[in-house]
């Protein structure tokens, strides 16, 4: 058994399990997908699991006029088999396609993904990118995070020790609006070295609302006000993409590492926003004047 | 640390255990139950060795405990022949030549049968995309796909009323 000893716990609803979170070092489990490979290479060994799968509060998918809610046990399958989600929140739908593997998309999950905050994860990527809103609750209460205060660095959330992360919610997606998801990984379903968001409301060939967020080159993922900044009320030109891509080389330095070194990194990321900002817009490059 | 009793079904039979929490599911079928043929590779999800099917979905048995698969139904690679008679996933596989080593194999089997019964459609590029969690180091693949394919056809007069 490669996981050091803990006690195990399988509380049926969510007032009983945020009893059990007040117990010293206690871990919230639901797929497991994240957390068991760090148990089994011992990153880290909790006195006592929680395991939250079985919690019908926490599952399933929510439309509102405003957002939608996804349950924290969401699982990265639900997300792919859901019609009304491919249609409501279709940015959500293609990123999550490159999350995992097979097996791991029947039971890895959203608040899973996100608790665990890996800097390369795609689903982290889309709630900072869209500005979701954490629902995290406790014996204490509920409280709501951005999700650019959600995630703190790598592998290190707001969540505090007697905290469960409830539900995320995205705010509503308009059915016109441009978007492009572009990551690059070495085999499908890695994790990726470097990755891209972009979307913007089309407003007479302009950019309305123009948000950009990157992940895989920083220890969060990151939305890029720079390249907002570029981009807004602008067509998408060639100069515009330049633009653009310089502005992200200044505002994101990567860090090397095994994978790749930081220019390598910097490089494929301003490919990445290129091919983003051409994929969104409905272009080739070469009709781009 | 207190140990925990469960109750599954595995290929058909009902199992009563009692069991560490850290007990993956993997060494509870490997070491327990002596269910050698599911396999475990890397032992924290990046190989597809141990694939099983959990209630329909097939899952790495390296990346769930024991006591979370209290009151399901697995089938592992021992539960998909009928006796000594190989599945059509199976025939498939000995036909086209898609194992070498066969350290792989029982992953495959299990994710591919688990994604014909429930796509028995999956075009080639669909069932290429599910095989990249599943690390096969001898035969290249191309005689995996050309099995799953051949077999889907099994599956696909199956999913007729």
């Amino acid at each position: 058994m490669k996981p050091a000893p803990f006690d195990y716990a399988r509380p049926n609803t969510l007032a009983e399990a945020l009893s059990f979170m007040t117990a010293e070092d206690a871990k919230p489990i639901a797929g497991g997908q994240s957390l068991i490979p760090l148990l089994a290479l011992r990153m880290t060994a909790p006195k006592l699991l929680v395991d939250i799968s079985r919690i019908a509060e926490l599952k399933g998918v929510e439309f509102d006029s405003g957002y939608i809610k996804l349950g924290a046990l969401t699982r990265w399958c639900d997300v792919l088999k859901n019609r009304k989600l491919a249609v409501q929140h279709p940015l959500l739908v293609e990123a999550i396609g490159h999350t995992a593997h097979y097996q791991i998309r029947n039971r890895g999950t959203v608040g899973g993904s996100c608790s665990h905050a890996d800097p390369s994860a795609e689903m982290p990527a889309v709630a900072v990118a869209c500005e979701a809103q954490f629902e995290i609750k406790s014996l204490r209460g509920t409280r709501i995070v951005p999700a650019d205060e959600f995630f703190v660095s790598v592998l290190t959330t707001a969540i505090e020790a007697d905290e469960l992360l409830v539900s995320i919610r995205l705010p509503a997606w308009p059915p016109a609006r441009r978007y492009a998801f572009q990551e690059f990984s070495r085999r499908t379903g890695d994790f990726a070295m470097a990755g891209c968001i972009v979307f913007w409301d089309d407003e007479d060939g302009r950019c309305a609302n123009p948000h950009v967020g990157v992940f895989g080159v920083a220890d969060t993922p990151l939305r890029i006000r720079d390249v907002e900044r570029v981009l807004l009320n602008r067509p998408i030109t060639t100069n515009v993409i330049a633009e653009a891509t310089s502005a992200l080389r200044e505002a994101v330095i990567p860090q090397d590492d095994l994978h790749a070194p930081s220019a390598y990194r910097s490089a494929l990321l301003g490919v990445l926003l290129e091919r983003a900002l051409l994929s969104a817009s409905s272009r080739k490059r070469e009709e781009v004047a | 640390m207190t140990d925990v009793a469960i109750a599954l079904t595995v290929n058909g039979q009902n199992i009563k255990v009692s069991v560490e929490p850290r007990l993956t599911l993997a060494a509870l079928l490997r070491r327990r139950l002596r269910l050698t043929g599911t396999h475990l590779g890397c032992e924290h999800g990046v190989c597809g060795a141990c694939t099983v099917i959990v209630d329909g979905d097939a899952v790495r048995s390296c990346l769930i405990l024991a006591v979370q698969a209290d009151g399901v139904e697995i089938t592992t690679v021992e539960g998909l022949a009928h006796g000594e008679t190989l599945s059509p996933l199976q025939s498939a596989f000995k036909k086209h030549h898609a194992l070498q080593c066969g350290f792989c194999t029982p992953g495959i089997l299990t994710t591919m049968h688990a994604l014909l019964s429930e796509e028995p459609d999956a075009a080639e590029e669909r069932i290429r995309h599910v095989l990249s969690g599943n690390i096969c180091r001898c035969t290249g693949y191309l005689p995996i796909v050309e099995a799953v394919l051949e077999a889907a056809e099994a599956y696909r007069k199956k999913a007729q009323p």
